[in-house]
């Protein structure tokens, strides 16, 4: 039964990525300490090259016959790989945005590009992982990076606050998941995901077993709500993304949700779900919660970080409404969600982060007033993003909703659709007031764009992709579909 | 001789403490760390009395990484707690409410 001592080699080739992200941060550490203050742009280049290295290295395992390893607690199958691959060019975007950000904020530190770095090991583990233990580890580097991630702007008041809050909710949140995986692990006996799978789908549900599984399941279910912050857990998310330095933000709203997504999947469909019937009834009130809460909230916000926090949580509700259904379908299409929303968060949050300049932070929505008289081209960028956030034919963010509407309505849950597309609707009125502001007001501050040409080039295309991925959507819905 | 359940309600009365004493508490964020310690606690007692009775040994090395962790967690805590000291002379919990909306 104990198979601890097993090792082959030959595994560490499917390992890969991991190790050389590892060996990569190691060797940036080491060469930052040589680094004068004035070549610490070679960190950022460095950075940016060991993100594409490892993309590439895990692309390649893209369809490779799926094997677990290391006593089962490692897996790489084809969603691990895609998972990577899209974590990868999501940091890549991100990290040029940051640039722009760190610099015009005298916040340009070389840590900040190692935290990163160190943040999206723990998301590979996460994604990778397939026993409790490993998927715990992933967690926490992931979350402790975090945490030091934010705190970096240790001359802002906000910030050091925003980290505070972010700690200590996320150490509950982690502790409460694990006194879940606890209760698991006593009642099947083992910390293996397939372990767990097979003894859960051998338990008859009507046995006093099924009721621990079942208390450890609400554990389970809270603090991987935490994790993505959907309503009752989500106190922390907008003062996370109020406080937070904006690229930190940005950092924060987009790559760490594939990874909760995929611990989600790891644990609940993987592992439990042969107790469906029971987790999705706590998903549908989690999400029918946020979409509202997410919806309405938002309306009165001023602060455009703290406006895009609860439309994050409406989006986060969408996606667990996707995991209501029970059907692998409906999973791909939380995923497209998922993937989707990614992509659009990165852009709005780009766009707030190209309109900062030297001493000149922008976090309200009245900054945008004017901005298609002074740059139409960007502009025109804003109110595709934001019409893809509301979810406006044909644009992107409309296919998501569709897909994940459609599952649910298919699935018989008519009442619960027609719930979140009123709720919906609501939410357009704070994406168009955005829309009003750039085109029917006047400027009333001086806005100027001087961020560097890679970073005008990048935003661009990444609304270019939104407008051509959302009138060619067949490629990414086939990719999703095959991922389980 | 100690059974399973006892190990239970002992570990599930410490993890109450711990969670009403995050929600109770308005003097100090100190007294918060040391509650979401008092989880981990009861996290570790569910561990290893669980891999004590089932003769599994994985629940036990799973202890020694909580604790690892547990202890990173609390540095990085710290630090940051050090930070907001600086900043606002206090470290009571009624100075971390400036951002609300």
């Amino acid at each position: 039964m104990n198979n601890f001592i097993e090792f082959d080699t030959s595994s560490l080739w499917v390992v890969l990525p991991e190790i050389f992200l590892l060996s990569a941060i190691v060797v940036i550490l080491l060469l930052d300490l040589f680094l004068n203050k004035y070549s610490q742009q070679v960190t950022y280049y460095l950075t940016q090259l060991s993100l594409l290295i490892s993309g590439i290295l895990s692309f390649n395992l893209i369809d490779h016959p799926q094997v677990i390893i290391f006593s089962g607690s490692f897996i790489l199958d084809n969603m691990a790989s895609v998972f990577k691959v899209f974590i990868m060019i999501a940091t890549m975007i991100a990290m040029v945005y940051s640039r722009h950000y760190l610099r015009a904020h005298l916040l340009f530190r070389s840590e900040y590009f190692i935290l990163v770095l160190l943040s999206i090991l723990g998301m590979m583990v996460m994604v990778s992982g397939y026993s409790l233990l490993t998927l715990y580890l992933g967690l926490e580097i992931l979350s402790l990076s975090l945490y030091a991630l934010i705190a970096i702007a240790h001359e802002r008041v906000y910030a050091i606050e925003a980290a505070l809050k972010y700690f200590i909710l996320g150490a509950i949140a982690s502790a409460i998941l694990l006194y879940g995986m606890s209760m698991i692990y006593g009642i099947s006996g083992s910390l293996n995901i397939n372990e767990i799978a097979n003894f859960v789908s051998n338990t008859d549900l009507n046995s006093r077993r099924t009721l621990i599984i079942n208390f450890g399941l609400v554990f389970l279910v809270i603090g991987i709500a935490f994790k993505l912050g959907s309503v009752p857990f989500h106190m922390w998310v907008p003062d996370v993304y109020q406080g937070a330095p904006t690229s930190v933000t940005l950092f924060i709203s987009t790559v760490p949700k594939i990874a909760a997504i995929s611990i989600l999947i790891r644990i609940l469909v993987d592992g439990l779900g042969s107790m469906h019937s029971y987790w999705s009834d706590l998903f549908m009130v989690l999400s029918i919660l946020s979409i509202t809460l997410g919806s309405v909230v938002a309306l009165m916000q001023t602060n455009i970080k703290r406006m895009l926090a609860y439309s994050t949580i409406s989006h986060v509700g969408f996606i667990m409404l996707g995991f209501v259904t029970g059907t692998l379908t409906g999973y791909s299409a939380a995923i497209f969600y998922t993937l989707v929303y990614i992509l659009m968060s990165l852009a709005a949050f780009g766009m707030i982060i190209l309109l900062n300049k030297q001493g000149f932070e922008v976090d309200q929505v009245s900054d945008f007033k004017g901005l298609s008289k002074h740059s139409p081209w960007f502009a025109l960028m804003m109110l595709i993003v934001m019409l893809s956030m509301a979810g406006i034919p044909p644009l992107l963010g409309f296919y998501s909703k569709f897909f994940i509407l459609q599952q649910i309505v298919s699935s018989g849950f008519i009442t619960i659709a027609i719930f979140a597309v009123i709720f919906a609707v609501i939410s357009t009125y704070y994406y168009l007031q955005i829309i009003k502001f750039m085109y029917f007001d006047e400027i009333d501050n001086k806005i100027t764009i001087n961020a560097s040409m890679d970073m005008q080039l990048v935003l661009s295309m990444n609304v270019i992709l939104i407008l051509v991925v959302g009138l060619f959507p067949d490629f990414l819905i086939q990719l999703v579909l095959s991922l389980f | 001789m100690v059974s399973l359940s006892e190990y239970l309600i002992l570990s599930s009365t410490i993890f109450c403490i711990g969670l009403v004493g995050i929600f109770v508490n308005r003097t100090n964020i100190i007294t918060l760390l040391m509650c979401v310690e008092l989880i981990l606690v009861a996290v570790n007692t569910n561990f290893i009395a669980f891999s004590h009775f089932l003769g599994d040994e994985a629940g036990q090395i799973f202890v020694f990484f909580i604790l690892t962790v547990a202890a990173s967690e609390v540095a990085i805590g710290l630090a940051i707690l050090t930070l907001l000291f600086r900043g606002r002379g206090s470290i009571s919990v009624d100075v971390i409410n400036s951002l609300k909306g």
